[in-house]
């Protein structure tokens, strides 16, 4: 017994009409028919936050919804942060501050804290760790991660990145010393 | 994931058909943070899941109460962020905005529902002790028509509710209350952000010297107690009268010894240091209350 149906919604501001089995999430959906691979499987229970995405402006964990669910939506995945090759000022902020350690988590963390600045441009560092608390990172790289949303906020954070040489440029540091251990 | 068939329907009628025709085999679907999980770890295996969120007749809007008396509908589709948020839960039923504030995290929360959140009947749910100290009621439609059920006559043990086959909530009725109230909502969780609680205590404390006070996680429901004696709302009595008062008012409490969050010892101790301290906090938002209102 597959049920399908057609399925119509727009992903990082384009129109997508797939075929969906109805059982299937919208994580499934955005990864295998969709080939956006940006958002994580992890813990598939609501917990981690790797598979998080916008569903009309709201974040919510794409392994908790059935991809029927979002017919007709307007979903944001991380790959629609960025506009052309103009990195999302939170990229560019993580990528400043040396948040990304082994990356797995980073496209949900990016996406909620998209979120959160949709609602709160200017958070304080309390409601960051509120806003970013449905998003674990196994790497516990939790205090850049809070710093580069702070820093892309604009906050007093931003012109200390500034100041400093780019913390996160690992170019010279060879990919075996970045391994998770 | 199981396969499984999946409706939409428009209209309440229909789900109702939809529900009724399915029976155990029919499941709807609000928010799915519970559900989905359960389809797929197979605890559960509907042949039918039937998606509540297209139903004309079910919004997720939180209204004043038609009719004469005062208080406030909350649609069937609400969601915990929306609640959380609401001016006038967050003013007559802080208890409520604060129990919904901890559900999950963001991303729970933005789908979440308050239905749900009672249909689920988990021992653990945070909304619930909010609900028992307002005597929320629940707006419930099925095969015979609707009625409006007190949420204490809703929950029976985990996972089990009073509703029959066929039926659907729709929306849970807040009364406001008639004076000034004080009301908190404190949970102890294992970590801060994202967590089912391991002990959940509603206190609401009004002019008039009742307090009421629920508590989730230690029993098969959450249970709602009263003091209409003034001693847990009279601040100048001493919190040892009052932990007297607590240990006699909550001997009913049988926290589960196979729980992996916390030890039944653990979960008894922590109850009547959070009764303590909700009731304290409540206390201290009545007066301020009736500071505001005078």
């Amino acid at each position: 017994m597959t049920d399908r149906r057609p399925l119509a919604l727009t992903v990082n501001g384009r129109s997508r009409a797939v075929e969906v089995e109805v059982h299937h999430t919208l994580l499934e959906v955005l990864r295998d028919d969709l080939g956006l691979t940006g958002t994580k499987e992890c813990c598939l229970v609501g917990e981690c936050g790797a598979c998080t995405v916008l569903v009309e402006g709201r974040s919510v964990d794409s392994c908790l919804m059935l991809a029927v669910e979002a017919d007709g939506a307007t979903v944001t995945t991380v790959e629609g942060l960025a506009i052309g090759d103009r990195l999302d000022p939170l990229q560019q902020a993580f990528l400043d501050t040396g948040a990304a350690q082994c990356g797995f988590c980073i496209p949900g963390q990016l996406v909620s804290a998209k979120a959160l600045l949709a609602v709160t441009p200017h958070p304080t560092r309390a409601e960051v760790e509120e806003g970013l608390a449905g998003n674990l990172c196994r790497c516990a790289g939790y205090e850049q991660i809070i710093e580069g949303v702070l820093v892309a906020a604009g906050g007093e954070a931003h012109e200390a990145a500034h100041a400093t040489p780019v913390v996160g440029d690992r170019s010279a540091v060879p990919d075996a010393n970045l391994a998770p251990q | 994931m199981r396969a499984f068939d999946y409706e939409r329907p428009t209209h309440l009628d229909d789900a109702v058909a939809l529900l009724d025709g399915g029976g155990p085999e029919a499941r709807p679907l609000a928010g799915g943070t519970d559900l989905i999980i359960r389809l797929r770890d197979g605890t559960i295996r509907p042949r039918v899941v039937v998606d509540v969120k297209g139903i004309e007749e079910l919004d997720a809007e939180i209204r004043e109460l038609d009719g004469d008396e005062a208080g406030l509908a909350i649609g069937a589709r609400a969601v915990m962020t929306d609640i959380a948020a609401d001016e006038r839960i967050v003013g007559d039923h802080q208890a409520l905005a604060e129990a919904a504030a901890v559900v999950g995290a963001v991303q729970i929360r933005n789908r979440a529902t308050l239905a749900g959140n009672i249909c689920n009947a988990s021992p653990a749910a945070d909304t619930v002790p909010a609900l028992l100290v307002f005597g929320a009621r629940v707006v419930v439609a099925g095969p015979a028509g609707v009625r409006r059920i007190p949420i204490d006559d809703v929950l029976l043990r985990s996972g089990v509710t009073t509703l029959g086959r066929g039926e659907l909530v729709t929306a849970i009725e807040l009364p406001r209350p008639a004076g000034p109230t004080g009301s908190v909502h404190v949970r102890r969780t294992r970590r801060r952000g994202h967590d089912l609680a391991a002990v959940t205590v509603a206190c609401l404390v009004d002019g008039a010297g009742v307090t009421r006070l629920a508590y989730g996680s230690l029993g098969p429901r959450p249970v709602l107690v009263t003091d209409d004696t003034g001693l847990l709302a009279d601040r100048a009595a001493p919190d040892r009268a009052k932990m007297e008062r607590l240990e006699a008012m909550f001997s009913g409490a049988s926290p589960s010894p196979r729980s992996m969050r916390a030890s039944p010892e653990y979960r008894l101790a922590m109850l009547h240091v959070l009764g303590l301290r909700a009731v304290g906090i409540a206390i201290d938002r009545l007066a301020g209350a009736a500071t505001v209102r005078r």
